[in-house]
């Protein structure tokens, strides 16, 4: 393979990697804080890129515009969504809140195919994301280097919300002993809402972002990239958020480099997500950078 | 300061409390006193909203607290150092002070407090940066009481505070209850450690089985036949 073959796969890496990442966080703070598993959480992520869709085409918005209004939108559906289907079963069994979950996400599919129809659509080009850049022999779309860029500072403000402001403090505690928080006089219902808020806003960017480099949608788009997001969160720890980053790099990674080096392989790249999640699991239970506890779901 | 009347609580089909009264005015230290099970740690859960009363009433200088949720009690001033600790392992010594003023907005009164709190508890000045569940179990507990009193407490709650710990701390905490006390706040204590609670209580509510049987003066129940033989272990 040649070098310049070499570092084209290697942004495509790095900027599906990031994407990743972006969708695992959602998962692993919801679970981190809530002991639950979101599974409406790629449909939170399918969200995302129709609202930004339906807000360029449909409102005719600047592109920056219609981003920002779709993040909004975005993290409001997912507050939303923590009140109707989650809140109200907050002591029930987690077999019931399991299902609320899956129904949820099946729900919000269905809709989306009523509401946006089944035939993929197009997202309309916007030329800072769609220019071919050159570095020598290496070319590239512009929007794979802006992935990694924007991930960074997405990831950076999380991290410093979450290790560096009160509300993070509140977020740590409640995640980790609820009635304790309560003690402490901490709002738990508005600290659970603003981590769903946050974490629907990270698979809103991501969503975004996604439509950008593989510009079609369609309403089941949400199922794959959050299945696997899901199994990179349990890769890398589920409940760390530094282990959602890690294993959405993993997994970004090993299926471009599937894609580009093994190409017979390239009908399998989903599959191995799950072999991964396999060999992770038997070799470290609670993932790369879990604590070794065990946690009865 | 604080009246409780016939207070019942059920979980499910146990009837945890059954139509407790006793109350805690206020600059006084209080005890509840009573056997493993006899609703000691639900009464006080009841206080700060953790569980919901089927029936009687909580008031706090005449407001009802029943239908306030915990933050909002807190807010009061009713704060409670919890049975088994509660802090938070997984973060600092220093990360559960800050949380304890978690109410509060005056940064500057905070961080006093807390150099107040160190120089109460020396130990936790040397572990304020070591995740406190790494920390022995009767640093745990000074980190509890340090984290309470960093809310500035109008009326403390403290559940068992004295469980599990060698007599020198034991001695050490119930020092501390006591200036915490001389400085104006208000202390209902629940204790299996009988003795000493009654010792430094102004006043005793022994609890049997979700009823209050006994009442009075601290040191008149340490020198009730009754209590003697039931929570001192003195010759049956
Ligand atoms: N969450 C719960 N669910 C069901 N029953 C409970 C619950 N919490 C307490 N109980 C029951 O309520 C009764 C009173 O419990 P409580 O914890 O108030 O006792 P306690 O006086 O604090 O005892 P101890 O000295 O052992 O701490 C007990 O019979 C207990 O089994
Ligand atoms: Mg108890």
């Amino acid at each position: 393979m040649e070098l310049s073959t070499f570092f084209q796969q290697l942004t495509n890496a790095l900027s599906l990697g990031s994407l990743y990442a972006l969708i695992a966080i959602g998962y692993t703070m919801v679970y981190g804080i809530l002991r639950l598993i979101n599974f409406a959480h790629g449909d939170v992520f399918m969200l995302g890129a129709y609202f930004a869709f339906y807000a360029v085409t449909a409102l005719a918005m600047p592109w920056w515009v219609a981003f920002v209004v779709a993040l909004a939108l975005t993290a409001a559906f997912g507050m939303g969504l923590e009140r109707v289907a989650y809140r109200p079963l907050r002591d029930s069994p987690k077999i019931s809140v399991m299902i609320s979950a899956i129904g949820a996400s099946f729900l919000i599919e269905n809709v989306g195919i009523v509401l946006f129809g089944g035939r993929p659509k197009s997202f309309p080009s916007i030329p800072l994301f769609d220019t071919v850049v050159h570095f020598g022999s290496v070319s590239m779309l512009s929007v794979s280097l802006f992935i990694p860029v924007i991930t960074a500072v997405v990831l950076g403000a999380l991290l410093w919300i979450v290790h560096g402001t009160k509300t993070g403090l509140a977020m740590r505690a409640v995640s980790t002993d609820l009635d304790a928080a309560r003690l402490m006089a901490i709002d738990v219902n508005k600290t659970i809402s603003l981590t769903f808020g946050i974490g629907s806003l990270l698979a809103g960017v991501g969503g975004i972002m996604w439509t950008m480099k593989y510009p079609q949608l369609n309403p089941l788009m949400g199922v794959m990239p959050g299945l696997k997001c899901f199994i990179a969160a349990v890769i890398g720890g589920i409940g760390n958020i530094q282990g959602a980053v890690l294993g959405g790099f993993l997994l970004g990674m090993i299926e471009i480099m599937i894609v580009a080096f093994l190409p017979e392989l390239t009908g399998y790249r989903d599959a191995f997500a799950f072999v991964l999640l396999i060999v992770v699991l038997l070799v470290k239970p609670a993932g790369l950078l879990g604590k070794n506890q065990t946690v009865k779901v | 300061m604080l009246r409780i009347e016939n207070l019942s609580v059920h979980y499910g089909g146990i009837h945890a409390l059954q139509g407790a009264s006793f109350e805690v005015p206020e600059g006084k230290i209080v005890t509840l006193i009573g056997a493993n099970g006899a609703g000691k740690s639900t009464s006080l859960k009841a206080i700060v909203g953790l569980v919901k009363p089927s029936s009687g009433s909580i008031t706090l200088n005449g407001e009802s607290l029943v239908n306030l949720a915990t933050k909002d009690i807190v807010r009061r001033g009713v704060v409670l150092a919890p049975e088994g600790r509660r802090i938070f392992p997984n973060l600092t010594t220093e990360e559960n002070l800050e949380l304890g003023a978690f109410a509060r907005s005056d940064k500057a009164g905070v961080q006093a407090d807390k150099h107040k709190m160190f120089q109460l508890f020396p130990r936790l000045e040397e572990r304020r940066k070591q995740k406190a569940g790494t920390m022995s179990g009767g640093e745990q507990q000074m980190l509890a009481v340090a984290r309470a009193l960093m809310s500035r407490p109008k009326l403390l709650m403290m559940d068992e505070p004295s469980l599990g710990l060698a007599p020198l701390i034991v001695k050490m905490i119930f020092d501390i209850v006591r200036t915490i006390a001389a400085e104006g706040t208000t202390i209902l204590l629940v204790e299996q450690n009988a003795k000493a609670a009654l010792e430094i209580a102004d006043y005793g509510y022994v609890l049997e089985t979700g009823r209050i049987t006994m009442s009075g003066p601290g040191k008149e129940l340490l020198a009730n036949d009754g209590v003697r033989k039931a929570y001192l272990g003195e010759g049956l």
